[in-house]
């Protein structure tokens, strides 16, 4: 079933991959500038909803027309269509950096560093409104860690059996999210999934088996969450029923990177939030009132990070939706502090353990939308 | 330790000769190392030959000879075919320091002070112990007076060791004269090959035959027959007086009132300015002469200040002209572009001058070294002493980044370029006697940098053209290189045959180079250019003697790449962001 399914998405892709170059063969055989055209991935052209719950795409586009200057990235966005082509025919797959070596036999349209490769596989993936792993290509990055009450069904590699993965068996280690989590299913009895910013934060809910105390799913985004982090929570979450609190430090990278990533995507990926982002998620601390009420020891707010605040207040529909995230913003610019999660050590190792995390828990109105 | 009385002191209290003065202050004069020894005492005979054929209405050629007697010990000969100089007259003219005709008039010529040939008779007596001998005939058919002179420097007089007549059938009329001194010879920038050389380039009128002391012979034959128009003399301007002078001039005058006096002595004084200034300075025009004391002195001086006089004429400078300033660029120089200016004539202190530069940019230059400075004066190249003279501190004060030059704050700029600078006046103000650096005065600074804007501004659209023709051609390989992969590509996914593959890559050809026109050719195209001449003077140095040049200014390390920034040096390799490209549009579809 899953492999027909799969199938149909494959011939869908490789169908798309033909229908563009052949239209720009068409157009260059009438002797005329082919033209490509993507949508513009950036904050200024996604607008937030609640009830649709993520970022979602405008309609600006970019179009290159293939002139003297665009010449090479027109090459080698073909190249790499290319390759996707052979890699989605023959069921394979590469990383985003084996992407980048294989371009290395391509002469003069070689990329010259990975972040030229990264920019034309996201074109693509945009040109075409698909999903970088359906096209073929992998990221590098670790998709999160994962421990507490959960049973994963994956299949074997080899034999393609049913393989039950129990989160709670991993002791003082976790289960590791892979790149690809479309094939994945659930088991669990859990009331609730906690993600965590660190994986400092991780290791000692982890090491204390708060999951067991508190009858939970611990997940590690360990910065910025991945695309397979996202694709997984939400899974998870939507199949489970199950809310997702977020344990972030107490600054804007913390709310306006991670969180807001989270729940509602990013403007760069803005063609694939819909299904890469968790808008059932919310936001538990820590919080500037939290910075008060527990007195927690602070470092002063860089020019950046004031930046960063006013740049989200001006620029990003997710905080221009919220009242309260903009009132917790404007409190914390006043402030000029911020607290990190590691700062509640302060009134003992396992106080976030005993007291915070309960309490705040509880009280639904600590929280932040 | 006994006390002294002032008698005693007396005793010891004497005048001090010029000669004597020099003799220990030869650096002064330009003799202060070996090497430009020899330079300085070639370039004061050939000033004066120039200067003597000029004035005599006769084509110049000029003939230098270094023989090496000695390691370190040469014989200078320059002789010209000028109009000789009387028996009379010649011991004090090659053995008198400060005895000449050019320092009391002001009329545009190489030499002013009087000073230069017989500092080199001193130095070479200095250094050698032995006579200068000089020959000089003044017609045909008169017979040639040689005397060995010497200058005795307690007297500053001259000390004639030896005269007799001699034939010189070969020549009709002439000079010549023989020196042997200390010298060292050594190529390069500052040598006496070179002094020659820019010294030809700047005075196309001239023949110079030089044989160096390797006995290799060098002629730099005239490029035109036509003289510079003659030197006028004028009188001073009254803007350019200063109080001393003033007075010396009312002692001096044969006018018997002021008003008499002011229209004689100055120029562009007419009777309306004269009663002007004396009404201005509250004195009558009738003033006598001969009653004014020093305080109406300072009041006719206030006066003069206060009256607006025109500016002195300026038909008394002849400048070499930018054709000309251009057209010896491009006989040194292999460039891409020349370009050169005439500025109108200025004033400073009322004095009239004319300011000329040329560029040559490009070409065969080294980029990643300060420009190459070329200066003169009068049509003499100045070779030492760069560092304090005014055109150098003008190119460093002009912006040279807005016309395609690197350049670090108030440095020399740096790129493939050469900057020539001539100041033609009829006394031009150096910081020294021996002549090689101009006086920082602010008129002159502004004119230089005036001409050098003025260079600049052509300079920049040569500069932007090329860049300009430099990033189509890049374009145009770009277009060479990828339209192979995007046939392939297409290719491999549409799955095309070879043939329709090579059809994509005609129509390609055709769609992306139909817009663009003919591709411009930039590059040297200079029949002028002389490789033999370029080479004098290009030659390495020895280390050993880049060490003694004190005056060249220790090179600047490149400018620092932030000062770039904004300058759109950049650009050059831009293609790969194509987002900024003129391909890519934003736009919104609604």
């Amino acid at each position: 079933m899953a492999t027909k399914k799969e199938n149909t998405m494959s011939k869908q892709v490789l169908g798309k991959i033909r229908d563009i170059a052949k239209g720009m063969y068409d157009t260059i055989r009438l002797q005329k500038k082919p033209e490509i055209e993507m949508p513009i991935r950036a904050l200024s052209n996604v607008s937030y909803d609640e009830r649709e719950g993520y970022f979602k795409l405008l309609k600006s586009v970019k179009s290159r027309t293939l002139t003297a200057s665009t010449i090479k990235t027109f090459a080698q966005t073909l190249r790499m269509m290319e390759l996707s082509k052979q890699l989605v025919e023959t069921d394979d797959i590469a990383t985003k950096r084996e992407a980048y070596y294989v371009s290395k036999n391509w002469g003069d349209a070689r990329f010259r560093e990975q972040p030229e490769s990264d920019t034309v596989m996201d074109d693509i993936e945009a040109m075409m409104g698909v999903n970088r792993e359906q096209i073929g290509f992998i990221p590098e990055e670790k998709g999160g860690a994962v421990a507490g009450e959960l049973t994963v069904i994956d299949q074997d590699q080899d034999t393609g059996k049913e393989l039950e993965i129990d989160c709670t068996k991993f002791g003082s280690g976790a289960y590791s999210i892979p790149s690809s989590v479309e094939h994945l299913r659930f088991k669990t009895k859990a009331k609730f999934i906690l993600a965590i910013e660190t994986s400092g934060m991780f290791e000692r809910l982890n090491k204390h088996n708060y999951w067991k105390k508190a009858n939970c799913i611990l997940i590690s985004m360990g910065g910025v969450p991945t695309r397979a982090c996202r694709r997984f929570i939400r899974k998870l979450a939507d199949e489970q029923k199950l809310p997702v609190y977020v344990f972030c430090d107490g600054d804007f990278y913390g709310y306006f990177n991670i969180y807001r990533t989270l729940k509602v995507g990013s403007g760069n990926a803005a063609h694939i939030n819909e299904y890469f982002c968790v808008p059932q998620a919310q936001y538990i601390g820590i919080t500037p009132q939290d910075i008060i009420d527990y007195q927690l020891p602070t470092h002063p707010l860089k020019e950046i990070d004031i930046k960063r605040a006013r740049d989200a207040l001006k620029n990003d529909p997710f905080v221009q939706h919220y009242k309260a995230w903009q009132k917790a913003a404007d409190q914390q610019i006043k402030m000029k502090a911020r607290a990190e999660q590691q700062a509640l050590a302060k009134h003992g190792l396992n106080f976030v353990i005993d007291k915070y995390l309960p309490d705040k828990l509880k009280n639904q109105k600590t929280w932040l939308p | 330790m006994a006390q002294k009385t002032a008698e005693e002191l007396a005793k010891k209290q004497r005048e001090i000769s010029i000669a004597e003065f020099f003799e220990k202050n030869r650096h002064l004069l330009g003799f202060d190392n070996p090497r430009r020894a020899l330079m300085t005492a070639v370039k004061e005979a050939v000033d004066n030959a120039l200067d003597a054929c000029e004035e005599a209405r006769i084509l110049p050629e000029v003939n230098v000879e270094l023989i090496q007697l000695e390691e370190t010990r040469f014989r200078v000969i320059i002789e010209d075919n000028g109009p000789g100089i009387i028996r009379a007259q010649l011991p004090k003219i090659f053995a008198k320091l400060l005895y000449g005709s050019k320092f009391h008039k002001l009329a545009q010529t190489r030499g002013q002070q009087g000073i230069g040939i017989s500092a080199a008779v001193l130095y070479g007596q200095l250094t050698t112990g032995k006579p200068a001998t000089i020959i000089s005939k003044t017609g045909k058919g008169v017979k040639a007076i040689q005397v060995k002179l010497k200058i005795n420097t307690q007297t500053n007089s001259p000390d004639v060791v030896e005269e007799k007549e001699v034939d010189w059938d070969e020549k009709e009329q002439g000079t010549r004269i023989e020196i042997d001194m200390e010298g060292a010879y050594l190529k390069g920038r500052q040598s006496v090959d070179e002094y020659l050389k820019e010294t030809s380039i700047v005075n196309p009128h001239c023949t110079i035959i030089y044989t160096n002391p390797e006995a290799n012979q060098f002629i730099f034959p005239r490029a035109t027959d036509q003289l510079p128009p003659e030197a006028r003399e004028i009188k001073p301007h009254p803007y350019g007086v200063e109080l001393g002078r003033l007075i010396k001039m009312l002692e001096t005058s044969t006018a018997s009132t002021l008003q008499q006096f002011l229209t004689e002595e100055f120029v562009r004084v007419g009777a309306g300015t004269a009663k002007e200034i004396c009404a201005s300075a509250g004195l009558l025009p009738t003033t006598k002469t001969k009653n004014m004391n020093r305080d109406l002195t300072e009041n006719l001086l206030k006066g003069i200040q206060n009256t607006k006089i025109m500016a002195p004429p300026t038909d008394c400078i002849s400048p070499i002209t930018a054709e000309l300033l251009e057209r010896g660029l491009r006989k040194e120089i292999n460039a891409e572009f020349y370009c050169s200016t005439t500025r109108p004539p200025a004033v400073y202190r009322g004095n009239p001058f004319i300011i000329e530069a040329a560029l040559a940019y490009g070409g065969e230059q080294e980029g990643d070294t300060s420009v190459r400075i070329l200066r003169f004066a009068n049509r003499v190249p100045l070779l030492y002493q760069q560092g304090a003279c005014a055109i150098t501190s003008s190119i460093q004060a002009t912006t040279w980044r807005l016309y395609g030059l690197q350049q670090s704050k108030n440095a020399l700029p740096i790129g493939p370029c050469t900057v020539v600078v001539h100041m033609s006046s009829v006394w031009v103000p150096f910081t020294s006697e021996s002549k090689e650096a101009l006086a920082q005065y602010p008129e002159i600074i502004k004119e230089i940098k005036l001409a050098l804007q003025e260079c600049g501004r052509k300079l920049a659209s040569f500069v932007n053209k090329k860049r300009r023709i430099n990033e189509e051609s890049k374009k145009r390989s770009y277009i060479e290189k990828y339209i192979p992969h995007v046939a392939d590509a297409l290719k491999g996914i549409v799955g095309l045959t070879d043939i329709q593959k090579k059809q994509v890559e005609d129509d390609l050809c055709t769609i992306l180079e139909h817009t663009r026109g003919e591709l411009e050719e930039i590059g040297v195209d200079n029949p002028d250019y002389d490789p033999e001449l370029a080479q004098i003077g290009a030659e390495e140095e020895s280390e050993e003697l880049m060490d003694e040049e004190e005056d060249i200014p220790k090179k600047k390390g490149k400018p620092k790449k932030e000062e770039e920034d904004g300058e759109g040096e950049e650009s050059f390799s831009d293609y790969e962001d194509s987002d900024n490209d003129t391909g890519e549009r934003q736009m919104k579809l609604s």
